[in-house]
């Protein structure tokens, strides 16, 4: 007897898993015949729980799983999904996928991973389960909060487990859903919310509160992401404006090569990363690398400049107007000789790209917080340059009084070539900086020069804080505008307000006094 | 600017002597009569030189391999390069100087809308020939151009029901980003039309428009990622043109806007653009053209094998206006043998009725309204920067430029 039943229970094990397989293997049926198709085994396998089907989506995703004309699936190292053994890869063609099988593919995986040991793998499987609500998520994430002990994961499953009792028929759940899917400040919640509205008159009341609540808190927000955007504006426009405050703000020259010598410096960014490819572990911190070697480009060029052709100019401001613009289409049409019309790519290392999410949900793209954090570092290194540096005192010097200066030992033609040295080599910092979210093209300039001299004329001629503030001014002002008027139009609004702020101030916001400025 | 473009003409002039020289020494004995001029009119600078450098190439390329062929007619084709420098009125100048100067036969150019705005009244002027090779926004038939891009029913239209249907994901709010011409808000009056006859209300669509070159899309992705938060699923359809696509997709990649949540479809996207650009945050992002790169068949196996040993580069891609821009030069060289001229008064009525086996895969034929019958193809990006063909029509579409979708063509009916 006891024999019978040890045989009993042995071939009850062998079947066990045999039966499993045969639910896992026939779940497969279908995979790759279509998107629609692969789109419900994705599904299945999902609501399936068979932790086998976690490569077998990971590989789906990555577009590796390929199928044989006669229907196996088979793994990336060649085994049969179905069977996990060596199969018969002869004709076998990659299953292809679309957005709706991804879709499938991050709920699926979303619900397989809920349990995994790795704590990033959870907290993107709670972001995935939130994003693809559906009733049978309840239990799963039932048992996952059940488990889980990290608070920020244990938030996002709550809101996971919110969002799927909204679609669930349990009306207490429901209605605590509401309550619960209110303290978060996402747009998706929102949107779950005004969704959940139309198929529950019952609650449109809990319902409206929850999305005043979220409203509130998205508003806050919205205000805080557009000041960012607009600091971001400002402090491209700054960095681009800085070295005209110092060649036309400091010097009185006006530069139409300004924008040429931004463009250069972010050719000298490119220049540095294509240097820099062949060297592995060089190649992520090209950008860092550039930013002395753009600088020291585009400052020879500016003392080259200077001293061959602007200094027989110096109190001609047309003739050098004319002559920096002739030197500017020179200046682009060289670069477009050696390095072609084409735009070049400068990538951005993997440390600016993506987006940095700040508490209470304010999200702002790292490459553009790294660009305030540059135009902050490079304003200091120019007030630090002027302030406690011998080059700047003696800038100060022939700035305030050329003869005096020169007849106490200052080499006034020096200094000059300098301060416009230094100037273009802003102008060259500045193009490091736009690389990043510009197109490098020969054209690149072009598109600041205007901006820059707006930025300096409305801060003040020669005054720093005047650069300053009227680039931030100028950023903020657009993109407050730019929801209401559109792009086009809230550029206008900005141009037409200048204009009239300068016909009441002639001489900017912070207008220099004193004998010399009346000069 | 226009100072600039003599050096192109001859940098052109000499690398095309260069490479006749480099042809076998089997040259052809050219039968009486002057080289037949081609005119090439593209933007080679500014921000269309992106997309349009391409297109100077492939009429190159099928310059040399008619002379390699023995020409037309026994005469030679010689090409005439200008530069306009993406810049509308000069498009115009460049126009006459072709037709007066240079005396050309018949000319391949123009990308954007107003650029062929631009040259439209003197190729009727001067009685030219002028091919299109970009899809458009139609409204527009003129005796003297052939368009052998798509038409709205051709691409957007498609495009658009591609994103309402199941596979697309049943987008219910669309968003409309454009930039500021002609094609793009043409295309959107259309759009609108279509979507407001399929149930979408005005307050589901969202319309934004920026400057060529825009650089700073921030604001606008943020916009559209609240616009998509207002319940209901979301797609934009972008008729973004030239570089500030770069930025565009940037921005996207870097707030997060993936391809499951909000798709993107573009109409002036496609594999040259995106060689410039890291695809991987943009894969699932679509694209609807009439061919693509990845398009499977012998036509597109020569086509491409054809630009690759021409530009000498195993990795240059090929995309759809390389594509029209090959297929209006081989019926333009099967009109001109069909006429026995290459005379705009004969050649014209020769061209209507041409077929080709263009390398999309399926038999293309010029119909009467100047415009070809094309299939129309969606694919998504992939992480390489092709495009995976998700969704195709069965047969080729005959192009419709008048839209049934504006009002004002109600009266046009034939």
């Amino acid at each position: 007897m006891r024999r019978h039943l040890l045989g009993l229970f042995l071939a009850l094990l062998l079947a066990w898993p045999a039966a499993a397989q045969d639910r896992f293997a026939s779940a497969l049926a279908g995979l790759g015949e279509g998107f629609g198709q692969t789109a419900e085994v994705v599904e299945r396998l999902g609501a399936l729980g068979d932790p086998r089907a976690i490569p077998l989506l990971q590989a789906l995703q990555d577009g590796q799983l390929r199928r044989t004309p006669a229907g196996t699936v088979l793994l990336p190292d060649g085994r049969d999904a179905a069977t996990g053994q060596p199969g018969d890869a002869t004709g076998a063609e990659a299953v292809r996928i679309n957005n709706r099988v991804r879709q499938a593919l991050r709920g699926a995986l979303g619900r397989l991973q809920l349990l995994s040991p790795d704590a990033e793998a959870r907290r993107q499987a709670a972001e995935a389960v939130f994003r693809s609500p559906a009733p049978e998520n309840v239990p799963l994430l039932d048992a996952a909060l059940a488990k889980e002990t990290d608070p920020g994961i244990r938030a996002q499953l709550e809101l996971a487990l919110a969002a799927s009792q909204l679609r669930a028929d349990d009306a207490a759940a429901k209605r605590d859903a509401v309550a619960r899917l209110g303290t978060a400040a996402t747009t998706e919640a929102r949107a779950l919310l005004i969704e959940a509205r139309a198929a529950n008159p019952d609650l449109a009341t809990a319902i409206d509160v929850s999305i005043a609540a979220i409203e509130q808190r998205l508003a806050v927000r919205r205000a805080v992401e557009t000041l960012f955007q607009g600091l971001s504006l400002g402090s491209v426009l700054l960095l681009a404006a800085l070295g005209l405050a110092v060649t036309f703000g400091v010097m009185g020259v006006i530069n139409m090569a300004h924008g040429e010598f931004v463009m250069l410096g972010a050719y000298a960014t490119f220049v540095v990363q294509e240097l820099c490819r062949g060297i592995p572990w060089l190649a992520p911190w090209s950008l860092p690398l550039a930013v002395p070697a753009a600088f020291l480009v585009t400052a020879l060029a500016g003392a080259a400049l200077e001293r061959g052709l602007i200094r027989h100019l110096y109190g001609r401001p047309l003739e050098t107007l004319l002559m920096t613009f002739g030197v500017g289409m020179i200046i682009q049409q060289a670069v477009r000789l050696a390095f072609g019309a084409q735009n070049r790519e400068v990538t951005s290392p993997s440390w600016m790209q993506g987006t940095l999410t700040f508490p209470g949900g304010i999200a702002m793209t790292q490459n553009r917080l790294w660009i305030i954090v540059f135009g902050i570092f490079v304003l200091l290194l120019v007030v630090a340059a002027i302030r406690f540096t011998r080059f700047g005192l003696e800038m100060r010097a022939v700035v305030q009084n050329r003869r005096i200066a020169a007849t106490m030992g200052i080499r006034t033609g020096r200094v000059d070539a300098m301060t416009f040295a230094f100037g273009s080599g802003l102008a060259g910092l500045a193009g490091v900086a736009l690389s990043q979210i510009d197109n490098v093209s020969p054209n690149l300039g072009t598109g600041y020069i205007i901006d820059s001299f707006m930025v300096v004329v409305f801060g003040g001629v020669g005054s720093l804080a005047g650069t300053l503030v009227g680039a931030l001014t100028l950023g903020v002002v657009n993109k407050v505008l730019e929801p209401y008027a559109g792009a086009v139009l809230a550029k206008v609004c900005v141009l037409v307000a200048i204009m009239l702020f300068i016909q009441r101030r002639p001489k900017g916001l912070f207008a220099l006094k004193g004998r010399a400025a009346e000069s | 600017m226009s100072s600039t473009t003599p050096t192109f003409t001859r940098r052109a002039a000499l690398s095309g002597l260069g490479s006749a020289l480099a042809l076998p020494a089997i040259r052809p004995a050219w039968a009486q009569g002057a080289p037949i001029k081609i005119g090439v009119l593209h933007s080679l600078s500014g921000t269309m030189a992106i997309s349009e450098t391409a297109l100077r190439d492939t009429v190159l390329m099928m310059v040399e391999w008619a002379n390699a062929q023995g020409g037309v007619l026994g005469r030679k084709l010689e090409a005439v390069v200008v530069d306009p420098a993406s810049n509308w009125p000069l498009f115009a100048e460049k126009a006459r100087e072709l037709l007066q100067v240079h005396k050309v036969d018949v000319t391949f150019g123009c990308w954007t809308s107003v650029s062929r705005k631009s040259v439209l009244p003197v190729f009727e002027e001067l009685k030219g020939l002028l091919f299109y090779p970009v899809q458009y926004e139609g409204e527009e038939e003129s005796p003297n151009i052939f368009y052998t891009g798509a038409a709205p029913n051709q691409q957007a239209i498609p495009a658009v029901e591609y994103l309402m249907s199941a596979d697309g994901g049943e987008a219910k709010r669309i968003v409309l980003l454009g930039t500021d011409y002609v094609y793009p808000r043409t295309t959107n009056r259309i759009l609108r039309g279509f979507l407001n006859s399929k149930g979408i209300a005005n307050a589901d669509i969202m319309e934004e428009y920026t400057p060529f070159g825009h650089s700073d899309w921030q604001g606008i992705v943020a916009r559209v990622k609240r616009f998509a938060g207002e319940g209901k699923k979301t797609a934009i359809v972008s008729t973004i043109n030239g570089d500030a696509n770069v930025p565009f997709y940037r921005e996207l990649g870097n707030q997060g806007i993936k391809a499951e949540d909000i798709p993107c479809v573009a109409f002036s996207v496609g594999e040259e653009e995106l060689a410039g650009i890291d695809t991987r945050p943009l894969v699932g992002h679509l694209a609807a053209w009439n061919y693509f790169m990845s398009v499977p068949g012998t036509p597109n196996e020569e086509f491409k094998k054809l630009w690759q040993a021409y530009i000498k580069n195993p990795k240059r891609v090929t995309n759809d206006p390389m594509e029209a821009t090959y297929t209006g030069f081989r019926m333009w060289m099967q009109a001109v043998q069909k006429a026995g001229t290459p005379a705009v008064a004969q050649v014209t009525p020769a061209l209507i009725g041409q077929k080709l086996m263009a390398p999309c895969g399926f038999e293309e034929e010029m119909l009467p309204n100047h415009h070809l019958s094309k299939p129309v193809l969606i694919g998504e990006v992939q992480a390489d920067g092709q495009f995976n063909i998700v969704w195709k029509t069965p047969n080729a579409v005959k192009a419709e430029n008048w839209s049934p979708f504006i009002p004002e063509n109600a009266n046009r009916r034939r």
